[in-house]
């Protein structure tokens, strides 16, 4: 049985849950255009993302990755252009009803008053999504397993360090059962071992949990590990989509510069 | 005329950000833990410097205004003028002083803090709407919690200012003559004045220093800017409102 599948038996057996099982979803965006100001940051940008895939957007810093996210989650409106969630334009207030949406942000954006476990079920207790106390202990310990953080139910944020609350946040992000799981620059401010240490928790997800995941990163190497496509975005635009074998074997030089190793080094560790 | 813009503009933003407080209010029971919570906070930061200051200030009423009463020959009314003074206009400017520094900043400071981080966008996306989250509880803390800082304000300035008139020998008014006094020249609708300043003043703080802390954007060092705004605002608004609602309460009698 997969945690989905777990999490929502836990919530439907809550008699007085007003739980909906709903269904991964699958997001068109056309034409977008956004501007801050004299920034031109999304330039006529066509994405289309299927659902249950996991869909990593690679970008330079300032490519305008996270404000893509921000308009597919709603926090930004665009200037010009839609987004479609399964065919409802993203702003429709149905589509809310419908489906449910997470984001894992860069900072974690975990709350500080709050102890691990209160952060993880903040959506099911403010939505009443569920009302019995060991349901909640239950979805708390599953989530915390699929990301490793067995035991920290009661730790507070500040106790934690940066890689444990990039998990925490996931656990979050996977415990509102969501349809859409957007993650921005999971592994920025993480030393290898940590960021490894995140890949294989999105993974994780992966093996788990049916959900449309898109993540946004400058980190190539964590690109290729989860990515199910990969979607190459510069100055606003999108200028390549494929799978990670068919971005290797891209001939646009945009592309290979950004997916070429950048340090490279010979056996003695020095740089060539 | 940018800046007559800017103003109007956030003026425009403030109201609105009252509008939706109070129109969230119906979720106060459902809330009542976050409230209670808030009005612990306001009390542990407030309660011992309140005592403190107004038992103070008590006594320099009593001794700025002692001498002169006597040298009339009327220092039997110093319980009435000192207790006036506390009820109508020390009391309520003062406590709501004191919670705008000591409170308000702090909600300045942890809104400020949750816009910078993303928690406020965490909220969003999760369909919790951050006003009923978070500024109701805090709205509603200040609206009662206010009110009743100056009545606990209100009685220990009265007893400063019966401290220092029995125990000062230019004045030597006796416990029971201040009090006797008091009781006579103050009426609950001079309590009542007080508290109605303090529940506009607590309104003014809760709403100025989470409109301030929500609008934050940068780093720690806008948190940092947005609190000293956000107290200097809410200083000024406390003084400026506290002219026009003695002027309302003379208009209708009340004062």
């Amino acid at each position: 049985m997969n945690i989905r599948t777990e999490i929502s038996d836990i919530i439907r057996s809550d008699a007085e849950s007003n739980y909906r099982l709903n269904a991964p979803v699958g997001i068109k965006i056309t034409k977008l255009n956004k501007s801050f100001g004299s920034n031109h940051v999304l330039r006529d940008l066509n994405l289309e993302v299927k659902p249950s895939e996991t869909l990593v957007v690679i970008g330079k810093t300032g490519s305008g990755k996270s404000v893509l996210l921000r308009h597919i989650i709603g926090l930004e409106g665009p200037d010009s252009g839609e987004i479609l969630i399964n065919g409802m334009d993203v702003n429709d207030p149905e589509v809310r009803k419908k489906h449910r949406f997470a984001m894992v942000f860069q900072s974690s954006a975990l709350f500080n008053s709050l102890t691990v476990a209160e952060n993880i079920t903040l959506y099911l207790r403010e939505h009443k999504v569920i009302k019995d106390e060991n349901a909640v202990r239950e979805i708390v310990s599953n989530t915390l397993n699929i990301v490793g953080l067995e035991g920290k139910e009661n730790i507070m944020p500040s106790e934690l360090s940066g890689g444990m609350k990039k998990r925490v946040a996931i656990a979050r992000a996977l415990a509102m059962n969501p349809d859409l799981i957007l993650v921005d620059e999971p592994t920025s401010e993480l030393d290898p071992m940590m960021a490894r240490t995140i890949g294989d928790a999105i993974l994780n997800l992966r093996k788990h949990v049916e959900v449309t995941q898109i993540v946004v990163t400058h980190d190539i190497d964590l690109a290729y590990y989860i990515a199910d496509r990969i979607a190459v975005l510069d100055e606003g635009q999108i200028i390549e989509v494929g799978t990670p074998q068919e971005i290797d074997r891209s001939a646009n030089p945009l592309v290979r510069k950004f997916i070429t190793t950048q340090f490279e080094r010979e056996e003695g560790g020095r740089r060539l | 005329m940018n800046s007559i813009t800017a103003f109007f503009h956030t003026t425009g933003e403030i109201l609105q950000l009252l509008m939706e407080s109070i129109f969230w209010c119906k979720a106060a029971l459902s809330n009542r833990d976050k409230i209670f919570r808030q009005m612990l906070e306001i009390g542990n930061q407030t309660l011992p410097v309140a005592a403190l200051i107004s038992l103070f200030i008590g006594g320099v009423l009593a001794l700025q205004s002692g001498p002169t009463l006597a040298q009339f020959g009327i220092e039997e009314n110093i319980g009435g003028i000192v207790g006036l003074s506390f009820v109508k206009e020390l009391g309520p400017v003062m406590a709501s002083v004191l919670v705008a520094g000591r409170v308000g900043s702090a909600m300045a400071a942890e809104l400020g803090s949750m816009s910078v981080y993303q928690e406020i966008d965490a909220l969003k996306t999760m369909d919790i709407n951050p006003i009923r989250f978070l500024v109701m509880p805090r709205f509603i803390a200040c609206f009662i919690a206010l009110p009743l800082l100056v009545i606990y304000m209100d009685v220990i300035g009265w007893f400063g200012g019966a401290i220092v008139s029995s125990v000062n020998s230019d004045i030597h008014v006796p416990f029971s003559v201040y009090y006797r006094n008091l009781s006579e020249l103050v009426d609950f609708s001079d309590v009542l004045n007080g508290l109605v300043k303090a529940t506009v003043f607590g309104i003014i703080i809760s709403t100025v220093c989470c409109y301030v802390g929500l609008k934050t954007k940068g780093g720690p060092r806008e948190i940092g800017t947005s609190v000293t705004k956000a107290v200097v605002l809410s200083f000024i608004l406390i003084l400026v409102f506290d002219y026009f609602i003695t002027r309302l309460l003379i208009l209708l009698n009340l004062d």
